[in-house]
């Protein structure tokens, strides 16, 4: 979507075109990224934007590709803009294309105003760090990867595993304990297949509010160059939300390795030096662009929040996207196949996943005193256990200890009992912190190093009842 | 001034035409919002630019206007506390001046203009000295832990004819008037430097002593030398940003510069609050009273972030030129290097290793060789040290990539985090195998006036480490029961030095800050166990006595003990060993 320009600026035909990009003879008064509209032989309207302006020549990346397009037939207009999407509260509840285009059937929207898609990066020394706890009623996640208001933390899954549902689940279940603040969530369907895109879609219209909900749908046989504009437009939208209308806005983008490989055909177009794979050497900071428009700003009430979702290529977490992810991302929550396959809901593996903005949202007041320690208590339980299932495997049950055949059980019910649960089960953190209790109490209470001696007397079940 | 204009915009980079005259790094004014740029390559009258804000909206034609400086920094009181961009720029002002957003073409000036500062001159010094660089005129207390020495510019000399009297002066009122041969030189509290430019120094002097940082790892096993240079890198969530936060929260020194270069804004924020609120060891205030941080957030223009390294270390120079420890740490040297790459591959320059350009290595050597422990210029006589530590980000945590390969050829010290470590929730995750210090036998004298043992108990921890990871090899084959007892009772002394020893909380309130007595009485009290429990075995004594020794309970805790209450704990652990070996070996 381009916004209506006084003077345009016109180029009747190309020089030359290749994949989706078109090179134009220049004519004075071209920006660096602006906006222009390519018009197909056929009348078809195409967005475009220019990427290296010269004096003799002119780049254009053309939204939708130009294949098959005779160069000579071709009309470009120059818009004088940047590329912008227009906003609006009437927005929620709507349903649009990558570009911002209603799809649902529905009016055009009446913009409020015009955003650029790219924003303008935040002044850190303008952000609040994140402290709010949010819970998702899922325990594995409440637990041991907390989640705050501003944070950016991406789901690391693999074909098949069943990130979407857990994604709507958290959708449908997270909220701040004792507010009641305006909350919104902006989806992002980035070359996910129609099935996927509807499955969400559905989710969260049966999750009861549809009217905070604002959905921008590009599907697998959308045209791949539109994919990169789909998370910008999404997150130019939840600012919108957030800093002007002090709403706490989730993103939830899937599925960004759809976005990186648009991204590297993109760059291989343009005959760049490619980095890593392929993925060209730019591919950190172009992610870092998406990912770092989250957090809390002083002075404003809304945030952004981001639950991105990316599909491990052949399940490798070295894997550049996953990789470059992983670095910009404060934590990851990595889906197992192991733990898919044991028949455990969510399959989360615990030892690579990781919230990095954990720690400032738990504690008293917040979630519960003994939250800490007890993550921490059940994270080296669990090695531990996890440890002595390989040994068994090589020494036998038969010749461990007692203690060492406690820590294999514990193994087995953290994963049967606290990790796996209902995908439409909420758990508020008292439940989920007294079931860590329950499968804690199975072992000596001498073990329980991690755990104060004032807190294993005011929870452990032994002096609870 | 050179005037031309610009003939073509390709992201970052701007070539501009009608530009002979001009210098390579000279700060050039690009179109008409006046979009701050370096140059970076001149051919015939072509200038490439590197510009260092967005260039969208920049069209052929516009405006290039050259400024005839380089890109510089300003030195003077006001600087510390503030946070900065890559440009210097003081985004806390910008913040409260135009909202949250970074927009472009701000101009604000990095030091402030309108406070006064009370300047005292120095009793030494007087009208008619012969004056020469680095001298000292005087000091402004600019914080309750920072005297900021008001020196002569590097290059000014001559013979001194007006200093100020002690008051009150903003950075640009004149307090001294020097005759350089002839004419006057006027000097303020301020001057600039050229980023890209060593500050000068009268000489070096060896790296002898230890940059005491408060984590066990680094200050037992792994030292890094005031003025020396290291680097950590490691792959995602193994700790690195932790690790350097923590480095410039406890190390003992008198100021300290955190370069957040392409990082995450959040864990900025997380740092300049945190920076507020903690209190520093030595002096009880509060750290911001003596750090400086320059961010420049990952999404934040790319190629300011080679600028944001630049600055960071003209600064930290500017210290040591004073007298002080300053420490310089960069998060990441990674980013700094993939915008370098970004840069050379649109000169389309012939790439090198992974499409970096093939002067990758020299300019990470520009970098750290920054870093040293000098004997300043001017009088008094003085010495000061610049310490830097670089993280970086290597790709799938492969070590072989090509900015950890060749940060290795300049670094002293290599604290290399293991995600594997970080994955047991073993923090810090410094890898004791594969990390190494060049500094060991520098330092090792300051140590030995603390402990006589300290050489003696590094080698012996670590040796016991790489042996454990040996014998884990066959633990993993046949089971732990397989081993003879001195093997197990090694692998039980392996678990407490990483358990007890070399684990430590950044987020503790006691552990976060370990004193240089306390780290290394810690290692001794394990170590003494290990040799009375070895006697013991071989006295006949069962390992499972060894294994029930309440004294064990005890080590395991000693983290939590305060740090000058630790030598009282020390003894007593020392007595209690002693009882419990003699009474298990006497059949008791």
């Amino acid at each position: 979507m381009v916004s209506q320009a006084l003077s345009v600026k016109e180029v009747r035909r190309a020089l030359s075109a290749r994949g989706s990009l078109l090179f134009v003879e220049s004519i004075p008064g071209i920006k660096y990224g602006e906006i222009v509209e390519v018009q197909m032989p056929d009348g078809e309207v195409r967005v475009g934007q220019v990427i290296d302006v010269g004096k003799e020549v002119t780049i254009i990346q053309v939204f939708g590709g130009v294949s098959e397009v005779n160069v000579k037939d071709v009309r470009v207009r120059f818009k004088g803009e940047t590329f912008k999407v227009p906003v609006s509260l009437d927005m929620l509840g709507r349903t649009f294309d990558g570009l911002g285009r209603p799809i649902d059937g529905g009016p055009n929207i009446v913009p409020e105003d015009w955003l650029d898609i790219n924003g303008a990066p935040l002044n850190p020394a303008m952000r609040e760090p994140p402290s709010e706890f949010i819970e998702t009623g899922i325990s594995a996640i409440d637990a041991l990867f907390s989640i705050v208001r501003g944070q950016k933390l991406p789901i690391f899954s693999g074909a098949g595993l069943p990130h979407n549902r857990i994604a709507a689940q958290i959708v449908r279940q997270a909220r701040v304990r004792g507010k009641e603040e305006r909350f919104a969530v902006v989806f992002a369907a980035i070359g996910v297949t129609y099935e996927e895109a509807y499955f969400f879609v559905e989710a969260l219209r049966k999750a009861g509010n549809i009217e905070s909900i604002v959905s921008f749908i590009n599907t697998a046989s959308s045209p791949v160059i539109e994919r990169i504009a789909v998370p910008r437009v999404a997150l130019t939208t939840a600012e919108y939300l957030a800093w002007r209308n002090d709403m706490h806005v989730l993103v939830v983008m899937t599925d960004m390795t759809n976005y990186a490989e648009a991204l590297r055909e993109l760059s291989a177009a343009r005959e760049e030096v490619p980095g890593r794979r392929g993925y060209p050497g730019y591919m950190y900071t172009d992610l870092a662009t998406i990912y770092e428009r989250a957090g809390k700003v002083t002075g404003k009430k809304g945030s952004v929040t981001q639950m991105p979702i990316l599909t491990m290529p052949d399940d490798d977490i070295t894997h550049p996207i996953p990789d470059l992810t992983g670095y910009i991302t404060e934590g990851q929550i990595v889906l197992s196949r192991d733990m898919y396959r044991k028949g455990v809901y969510p399959p989360i593996d615990v030892m690579l996943s990781l919230s990095r903005l954990m720690k400032d949202g738990i504690g008293p007041g917040k979630t519960r005193e003994d939250h800490y320690q007890v993550f921490m208590q059940l994270i080296a339980a669990y090695n531990e256990g996890q440890y002595l299932r390989e040994l068994s495997a090589i020494v036998g049950v038969e010749s461990l200890s007692e203690r060492d055949r406690k820590y294999l059980n514990f193994a087995d019910l953290f994963e049967r009992k606290f990790i796996n649960q209902g995908e439409f089960e909420r758990r508020d953190i008292e439940q989920t912190l007294d079931i860590a209790w329950d499968i804690l109490s199975t072992l000596p209470e001498e073990e329980l190093k991690l755990i104060s001696v004032d807190n294993i007397r005011k929870y452990h079940p032994k002096y609870r009842a | 001034m050179v005037l031309g204009k610009v003939m073509r915009v390709i992201g970052p980079l701007v070539v501009a035409e009608g530009m002979s005259g001009s210098m390579v790094y000279e700060v050039v004014m690009v179109g008409e919002e006046r979009l701050i740029g370096e140059i970076i390559g001149i051919q015939g009258d072509r200038a490439y630019i590197q510009v260092y804000e967005d260039t969208s909206g920049l069209k052929v034609g516009e405006p290039v206007e050259g400024t005839g400086d380089l890109l510089s920094a300003e030195l003077g009181p006001g600087i510390i506390g503030k946070v900065y961009d890559g440009l210097q720029r003081p985004l806390s002002v910008i913040g409260e001046q135009l909202g949250p957003f970074v927009s472009r073409g701000v101009k604000v000036a990095a030091l402030p203009r309108d406070v006064k500062w009370f300047f005292r001159r120095s009793p030494k010094v007087k009208v008619g000295d012969k004056v020469s660089d680095g001298l000292i005129l005087g000091t402004v207390q600019e914080t309750p832990i920072l005297e900021h020495r008001i020196m002569v510019p590097p290059g000014v000399r001559g013979t001194l004819k007006e200093l100020a009297p002690d008051g009150d002066y903003t950075v640009e009122d004149v307090i001294a008037v020097v005759d350089v041969g002839g004419s006057s030189k006027e000097l303020k509290l301020m001057h600039k430097w050229p980023v890209r430019k060593p500050r000068p120094y009268a000489r070096r002097l060896e790296p002898i002593e230890p940059l005491i940082t408060g984590t066990r790892v680094l200050d037992m096993l792994f030292p890094i030398a005031r003025g020396g240079k290291a680097a950590v890198p490691g792959g995602f969530g193994s700790g690195k940003t932790v690790m350097l936060q923590t480095l410039t929260k406890w190390s003992r020194t008198q100021v300290n510069i955190y370069v957040g270069c392409g990082e995450r804004g959040n864990e900025m924020a997380d740092a300049l609050h945190s920076f507020r609120k903690l209190k520093d060891p030595a002096s009880g205030r509060p750290l911001s009273e003596k750090a400086i941080f320059v961010a420049n957030t990952s999404n934040m223009p790319v190629a300011a972030r080679e600028t944001s390294v630049f600055l960071g270390v003209t600064m930290g120079e500017y210290f040591r030129d004073m007298g002080y420890d300053v420490l310089l740490v960069a998060d990441s040297t990674s980013r700094w290097a993939e915008a370098m790459r970004e840069i050379s591959a649109r000169l389309e320059e012939m790439p090198g290793d992974e499409g970096f350009p093939a002067y990758l290595g020299s300019r990470l050597a520009e970098f750290y060789e920054r870093s040293g422990r000098v004997v300043a210029l001017g009088e008094p006589e003085r010495s000061g040290s610049l310490t830097i530590v670089g993280a970086v980000s290597p790709p799938g945590a492969d070590f072989s990539e090509p900015v950890t390969t060749n940060t290795l050829r300049y670094i002293g010290t290599l604290i290399a985090l293991d995600v594997s470590l970080a994955n047991r929730r073993h923090f810090p995750a410094v890898s004791w195998l594969s990390s190494y210090s060049l500094y060991v036998d520098t330092v090792e004298k300051w140590w030995r006036e603390l402990h006589s043992d300290w050489l003696k108990l590094r080698s012996e921890a670590l040796r016991i480490l790489q042996r454990e990871s040996e014998l884990m090899e066959i633990v993993r084959l046949v089971g732990p029961e397989a081993l003879p007892d001195t093997d197990k009772l090694l692998l039980d002394v392996a678990k407490m030095i990483r358990e007890d020893f070399l684990q430590q909380s950044a987020y503790h309130s006691i552990d976060a800050y370990s004193s240089p007595e306390k780290t290394v009485l810690m290692l001794d009290i394990i170590l003494k166990f290990y040799e009375e429990a070895m006697k013991a075995l071989n006295n006949g004594v069962q390992l499972q006595r060894i294994r029930e020794a309440p004294v064990k309970v005890k080590i395991a805790r000693m983290k939590e003990v305060p740090n000058e209450e630790f030598r009282k704990t020390y003894e007593e652990l020392n007595k209690e060993i002693m009882e419990y070996f003699t009474q298990v070996s006497s059949g008791g």
